[in-house]
């Protein structure tokens, strides 16, 4: 007897089990598609491929130079994707962290604007304590609102990203304007003391890449090894398991944006009182936004986030590179973060899922 | 000999490593009532699903009136003339019953619903075709699945484990219509694992163990031990007496609880009230959906009440309406969930990781930090003396059969050594060996003092374990009838609410 026909559709088949070769090489493989595609987006502008690429991924590491620029801007991709990294395990998603970075910005830059004068060692530690609880109090009111009203936290964090931008913006314009600043939005700057201190001379990459990798070993080591990590995961991977022990969400949801914060307003101090070395409004540059692709392309794994930051920044270093010798518009850099987000996720899709063509009758019967 | 109605050779299927099914040979012969009796996990629901057409076999062949047989979907086993009745029903709530079943059979309502009337007297199926799915019982729903099935007209039809959502003066009844559908024509396949049943209902019956065919016989010429033992594989574990036990203290009080779920399809419990004391079993039977989730959850504290409501809930003399599952806990108090996997185990964690989630305080965290020695120990521990089939403890709950993880969940419940433990379901799935494993050592903890409550809804199980039984239907809980001085027939009446309810004044 044979089978009637019918459409062959394929259907998404859950796998019985990830391999771990598979999550490994997933990273690596949409990094190679995304180039692959952006390339022909390049292509197809009229742009030579051959100097693209050699701006975008080779110059970033050819000169001790260049490739301290990528160091710097490691930094604060790391710091605040691990903090991401550990609420978006608790799934709970944190996307304002480029405004809990504002934050600490401006509480660090609070110390010199209104101490000008001040002198000692003290100062720069100060200012990234105080920048760590600037950030961390941004996000506690995310916290806050979801805990007390079941806000989603998604929509309520990035909202007052938006809100830190704008608060930024007043404090430039108004009190906290440079009064010899020929009226350019930035505050004054900053006298030697509140400068972290450079770690490698002739660069500026400074003392805080350290704690960012610092941070890094603590992440491992608390969702690793401590109970708070654990119960935090448990929470994230079956809610209802975590209720039944009696972890208690609201704890979670306040420890994972507080961690989240608190590592996004380090990373912001360390900006204002490193590289920049004033409050200024390019502060912003959407290191809050990138940093969530890096926890994701590390596999939310401390790390694996210390390599995605490293390619990330590597990225943000060769577009610069690619917009001023390959003429490329400011455009494609988010573009090529954009896409690569997206590849990645499909092939976590792969990872986990595989595609089965459904046949209408496989075997003969003899 | 005559051609049977259905014949299988050499079938094999498997998942991954998992060999579900291995060169089953199997003939339904017409006019029959053939039993599939096997231990959960012994690849009934498997083999069920290559007749069905859900699956497709890997290796063997498969012939119906002698000729070969390839299904590729349900509907194409439909039109050849084989209907199933799955164990979880499949219809809509909220359409009548002629709606549901006019969405697989063509015809005008009027006509349907008149087919619907004379199919139900002919075979004892009375449902009234008017009427809303919620509005009916589960018998009564599952009297729609079976109407749907033979309004196809099928020569061959597959009931998955069908009585066990059944009161049983329901299981009587559904007994009666099947023998007379097989005097009317049709063979029925019947999948179970209970033996009384099979003896009583079935002429023919296939035994699988472990994906194997053991034995074909006739269920009447054998008695229950003897199918047992093709079914386990060993003999039966004898069941140990629960001793008379001086009246204990009272672990866990509730006082006419009233709860009304803010779930808009949760079912609310009124004036319930039930007292467990030590050295007592109190078994809670009725069918699910009677505020069997909604009750769980107040007692494990998943569900908390509002400052205000005082003493409805007392445990250990403490009246905890108010605290959460952890405080709860530290009382002495242990749970084991209906749900296993992601309620009572995280599936993608470890064993090791499982057992930390409530065995946290018995020192397996140091210092904030997870002493993962001695979590590991504690697991192997587990493993070892639940009899838990797993590679070790590094193996992820998701990985282990159902009945597998519950050993593992019972187990570490019981490790904490509660004052007061309570179990939702403690056998759901588990296999008959096992299930009986662990009903002894309730038993045993039981003599030993420890206050047990156990929401069932095998009330065989319940008749073996019990001191009390009391009925939940409809949110409302019967009062405690002494085990021994009852019987099935009198918890079944409570069961679907022709007992008058004796009102119990709060005390």
């Amino acid at each position: 007897m044979s089978s009637s026909f019918s459409a062959v559709l394929p259907t998404l088949v859950r796998r019985e089990r990830a391999s771990l070769t598979a999550k490994l090489l997933a990273p690596p493989i949409a990094l190679v598609l995304t180039i692959a595609l952006n390339l022909g987006l390049y292509i197809a502008m009229g742009r030579n491929p051959a100097a693209v690429i050699y701006a975008m991924l080779i110059e970033p590491f050819v000169s001790w130079a260049s490739f301290s620029e990528v160091l710097l801007k490691t930094g604060p991709l790391l710091l605040i994707a691990q903090g991401l990294a550990i609420g978006f395990r608790t799934k709970i998603f944190n996307i304002g962290a480029e405004g809990q970075f504002i934050l600490g910005a401006i509480f660090a830059s609070a110390i010199p604007i209104w101490m000008p004068q001040a002198t000692g060692q003290w100062i720069w530690p100060a200012m990234l304590l105080l920048g760590t609880l600037g950030g961390a109090l941004w996000a506690s009111l995310t916290a806050f609102w979801r805990v007390r009203l079941n806000a989603n936290e998604i929509l309520v964090s990035l909202m007052l990203s938006f809100v830190a931008a704008q608060l930024l913006n007043y404090l430039l314009l108004g009190p906290w304007k440079d009064p010899n600043g020929f009226n350019f939005p930035q505050s004054v700057m900053f006298q030697y003391d509140a400068m972290v201190p450079i770690l490698f001379e002739g660069t500026r990459v400074n003392v805080s890449f350290v704690f960012a990798l610092a941070l890094s070993i603590a992440a491992w080591i608390f969702m690793q090894k401590s109970f708070a990590g654990y119960k935090l995961q448990v929470g994230g991977l079956a809610p209802r398991a975590a209720s039944y022990a009696g972890f208690k969400e609201s704890w979670a949801i306040w420890l994972s944006l507080i961690i989240g914060g608190a590592a996004a307003g380090l990373a912001g101090a360390a900006e204002v009182a490193g590289p920049l070395g004033q409050l200024q409004r390019s502060i912003s540059t959407g290191y809050g936004y990138a940093a969530i692709i890096v926890a994701y392309l590390g596999g939310l794994n401390p790390i694996g986030i210390v390599i995605s930051s490293i390619v990330m920044a590597a990225l943000y270093i060769g577009g610069d590179n690619a917009m001023v010798s390959a003429n490329l518009p400011i455009a494609a850099v988010r573009v090529f973060q954009g896409s690569l987000l997206l590849i990645y996720l499909i092939a976590m899709a792969f990872v986990r899922y595989r595609i089965v063509w459904r046949p209408t009758s496989a075997r003969s019967t003899s | 000999m005559t051609i049977p109605l259905l014949s299988l050779r050499g079938i094999s299927k498997s998942y991954g490593q998992v060999h579900a099914n291995k060169h089953i040979d199997l003939d339904v012969a017409a006019g029959s009532i053939h039993a599939i009796l096997g231990e959960n996990g012994a690849g009934k629901s498997t083999l069920m699903k290559l007749i069905y057409g859900v699956e497709q076999p890997d290796e063997g062949t498969i012939a119906w009136h002698g000729q070969s047989l390839s299904l590729a979907s349900p509907a194409e086993a439909r039109r050849t003339g084989i209907g199933m009745v799955f164990q979880h029903f499949s219809l809509f709530e909220n359409l009548t019953v002629v709606e549901n079943i006019r969405l697989i059979v063509a015809g005008r309502r009027a006509e349907l619903a008149q087919r619907i009337r004379t199919l139900g007297n002919e075979f004892g199926l009375e449902v009234d075709p008017l009427a809303h799915v919620h509005e009916l019982s589960v018998g009564e729903r599952q009297r729609v699945e079976i109407i749907r099935c033979l309004m196809t007209d099928p020569k061959l039809l597959i009931l998955d484990e069908p009585t066990s959502v059944l009161p049983p003066q329901a299981v009587g009844k559904l007994f009666e219509t099947l023998r007379r559908l097989r005097d009317g024509g049709v063979s029925i396949l019947f999948i179970s694992h209970k033996l009384e049943e099979i003896q009583s209902l079935c002429d023919r019956a296939t035994i699988l163990r472990a994906g194997h065919v053991t034995g074909h016989v006739d269920p009447r010429e054998h008695d229950a031990h003897d199918l047992a033992r093709m079914m386990i594989g060993r003999d039966m574990p004898e069941a140990i007496p629960a001793l008379p036990m001086a009246e204990g203290e009272k672990r866990l009080e509730l006082i006419g609880l009233d709860y009304r779920p803010d779930d808009p399809f949760g079912m609310p419990l009124s004036t319930i009230s039930l007292t467990v004391r030590s050295g007592e079993i109190l078994g809670i039977a009725g069918i699910s959906g009677n505020g069997q989730k909604e009750l769980a959850a107040l007692i494990s504290g998943e569900t908390t009440l509002p400052r205000d409501k005082r003493d409805q809930i007392f445990m250990m003399g403490h009246d905890v309406g108010s605290l959460d599952a952890a405080s709860r806990r530290k009382l002495g108090f242990a749970f084991v969930p209906e749900d296993r996997l992601g309620h009572g185990a995280v599936p993608e964690m470890s064993l090791t990781l499982n057992g930390l989630l409530t065995a946290h305080p018995l020192r397996l965290v140091r210092h904030g930090l997870l002493d993962s020695g001695k979590a590991t120990a504690f697991a192997a521990e587990c493993i070892r003396n639940y009899d838990v089939r797993t590679p070790g403890p590094d193996a992820e709950a998701g990985s282990l059969s159902g009945g597998n993880l519950q050993k593992f969940i019972v187990g570490r419940e019981i490790m904490l050594a509660p004052k007061l433990l309570f179990l939702a379901q403690p056998t759901w799935g588990v296999d008959v060996g096992a299930a009986s494993a662990i009903r002894k050592r309730l038993i045993e903890l039981r003599n030993q003092g420890m206050a047990i409550l156990v929401i069932s809804e095998e009330l065989e199980e319940l008749f073996e374990l019990s001191d009390f039984i009391q009925v939940l239907y409809h949110g409302r809980l019967s009062p405690p009838l002494v085990t021994r001085d009852t019987h099935p027939e009198e918890i079944g009446r409570y069961m679907i609410g022709v007992q008058p309810q004796r009102e119990k004044a709060p005390a």
